[in-house]
């Protein structure tokens, strides 16, 4: 077998021109698949990141009880009784006696954060001005738990405390306030609080920046006259494919009704699969070139060699003997020429900006899912299976023949 | 009578089928014994080269038998005959035929490192020996394509003794060669035949050749006529 690797070796570097046109086609084929995975492990994070990263990937929230009817016309009725069930709003529909459930979500395995919210709608007036927005009320300290609010902040901070508010860019310009200044916001209970601009976000969603007000809890209950329970309960995952799970999980352990990120978003799970799909085609065909690369040169080489085959032969070599010499020379292609790849899928990959340094407009690129050592794995792999066919055409050689061609 | 080296009877190979069968050898009867010295002659077609390669276990004749150290080598398979003929039997060919991109030590041990799957420093030993005795000492890192006609057909002379065989068969050796070289090649084959016994059947044309050898086969139309 040594002996055999020898004789591959000898022939590859006999023909060094051939064997480095050969070696430079696989290492552009391992490029390209390299560049594609990257790229689209990179577009899939960047798509995830900007749509899913910064949202609940478990939510809990608040169901609303369905009202009543009043017993006394229930049970007698005057008369023919026309009766409207209308559901409470958001804000007065909360979950009491959830504080128990949250250390028990945040154990479960695979969770990140856990943020208890207190939400509504609210109106915030400056001046004669008057906007409608969604009050977010978020516990102190786990402001960006979820949405990564201190990333967004583009002035100020993202730190609430009672009297405070952060909003969104446009919302800011159409108040015209800027920090330090104070706001007026009105729950549609009729609460109203006085609380000062203390951050200003910019998250680039029209509807978030434009219509969104962070207070700190303890403000939002005042605003919703929600003394205890939350209305809504945020999770965030480490892995958020594993939403459908702990969504079970969590279900399971608190008896509330958790909805996993992927209810809502089948479209972009469709469309992340579909891209996959797209990467994957991609390199498959780059793999596809290489084995047909690897396979042809080799076979080529076969024919070259079909007389020194002969002699080997005559000599005593075994058919497995030749057919280990050209698979050999198969894997040291595809070894070589995935490394090389590799090393120059690197380095080419080195130049775009990494995934921290991201900003919109840049290639997506992620060097760290360029799949180096699937790669050449695969690379050789496919370089030996490309090399079986000329190795056993070798090993088929008829010495009588071959000797004197 | 000694047991003879190897011992032939009936052999007949036919090419093709049908209208296109050709028989090459009719019922060819041949014995050789150890430490011959054997010229092989005949016009081209009558069955020299088919011989020769039904001899060096390269072919398997269409029937007959083909005994060779006392072993029925018509019954063997593929394998069997490859490490059969790797130990027992040596090629010299008209074209030398050294593998190209190896230097001449290389061509040399190739036998013995193909068949123990590594080039062992007793196997380098033995091949220098061979290039020396065959007075290329000072040739034997030399890639055999740099090698003279003469040179290279000497090497392929010490590659078919490497494994100290029994049987050597030479198709044209010096077919190829100048005079000089020839009879160069020719006395190695001699002293070599003389010092070690190892058996030579040597195909060739050439009457001058034929005379060295101790004994002439001349093979017609497929048998062999004396």
């Amino acid at each position: 077998m040594l002996y055999a690797f020898k004789i591959a070796t000898r022939y590859l570097t006999a023909s060094k021109a051939q064997t480095s046109l050969l070696v430079v086609g696989v290492a552009v084929g391992v490029f390209i698949f390299i560049f594609m995975s990257a790229l689209i492990g990179g577009l899939a994070e960047f798509i995830i990141s900007s749509t899913v990263g910064d949202i609940s990937h478990v939510t809990i929230e608040a169901v609303a009880d369905v009202p009543a009817i009043l017993p006394f016309i229930a049970d007698n009725p005057p008369g023919p009784v026309l009766t409207i069930q209308q559901e409470a709003g958001t804000a007065d529909v909360q979950m009491r006696s959830t504080e128990a459930f949250i250390p028990l979500i945040e154990a479960l395995p695979g969770v990140v954060a856990v943020s208890s919210q207190v939400n509504g709608p609210g109106f915030i007036t400056r001046g004669a001005q008057v906007l409608q927005v969604s009050v977010i009320g978020l516990e102190p300290g786990k402001e960006s738990a979820i949405l990564d609010l201190d990333g967004y902040i583009i002035a100020g901070t993202a730190r609430l405390d009672s009297g405070s508010v952060v909003i969104g860019k446009t919302l800011a310009e159409d108040l015209k306030i800027s920090l330090g200044q104070t706001v007026r916001v009105k729950s549609a209970d009729g609460v109203e609080a006085v609380l000062t601009l203390s951050g200003i976000f910019e998250i680039g969603q029209g509807g978030a920046d434009r219509a969104t007000a962070y207070v700190s809890r303890a403000t939002a209950r005042n605003l919703f006259a929600m003394p205890q329970g939350v209305t809504r309960i945020e999770i965030k995952l480490t892995d958020l494919y594993d939403a459908d799970t702990v969504a079970l999980r969590v279900q399971a352990l608190t008896g509330l009704e958790a909805k996993s990120w992927t209810d809502q978003a089948a479209q972009l799970l469709d469309a992340l699969n579909a891209q996959a799909q797209v990467g994957y085609i991609l390199k498959t065909f780059a793999m596809i070139t290489i084995v047909i690369g690897v396979s042809s040169a080799l076979l080529l080489s076969t024919y070259r060699r079909r007389p020194e085959i002969g002699i080997m032969r005559a000599m005593g070599a075994a058919r497995w003997f030749v057919l280990v010499v050209f698979v050999s020379q198969g894997a040291l292609i595809g070894l070589m020429g995935g490394l090389l790849g590799s090393a120059f899928g690197y380095l080419a990959l080195l130049g775009f900006p990494t995934r921290e340094e991201f900003v919109p407009g840049d290639l997506p690129i992620d060097i760290r899912q360029g799949a180096y050592g699937m790669a050449i794995v695969l690379t050789a792999l496919g370089a030996i299976a490309a090399s079986i066919l000329p190795a056993r055409s070798a090993a088929r050689v008829d010495p009588v023949t071959a000797i004197g061609q | 009578m000694t047991d003879a080296l190897v011992e032939i009877r009936d052999l007949v190979k036919t090419y093709g089928s049908g209208d296109t069968e050709t028989r090459v050898l009719r019922g060819l009867n041949l014995r050789l014994d150890h430490g011959e010295l054997a010229a092989l002659l005949g016009p081209s077609g009558s069955g020299k080269s088919t011989l020769l390669t039904i001899l060096g276990t390269l072919m398997q004749p269409t029937s007959g038998s083909h005994v060779m150290l006392g072993q029925d080598l018509t019954a063997a398979d593929d394998r069997a005959l490859t490490d059969f003929r790797n130990r027992h039997i040596g090629f010299v060919f008209q074209f030398h035929n050294l593998l190209p991109d190896f230097t001449a030590l290389e061509n040399v041990i190739f036998p013995t490192a193909v068949r123990e799957g590594r080039e062992t420093a007793a196997a380098r030993a033995r091949g220098r020996d061979l290039l020396g005795r065959m007075g290329l000492a000072d040739r034997v890192d030399f890639p055999s394509t740099n090698l003279s006609g003469g040179q290279k057909q000497r090497v392929a002379v010490a590659r078919a003794l490497m494994n100290r065989p029994e049987l050597v068969l030479a198709d044209e050796p010096t077919g190829n060669l100048d005079r000089a070289s020839a009879s160069q090649v020719m006395d190695l084959i001699g002293q070599i035949n003389r010092d070690e016994g190892t058996t030579f059947l040597i195909s060739t044309h050439d009457e001058k050749i034929a005379a060295t050898c101790r004994r002439q086969i001349v093979v017609g139309d497929g048998v062999v006529t004396g």
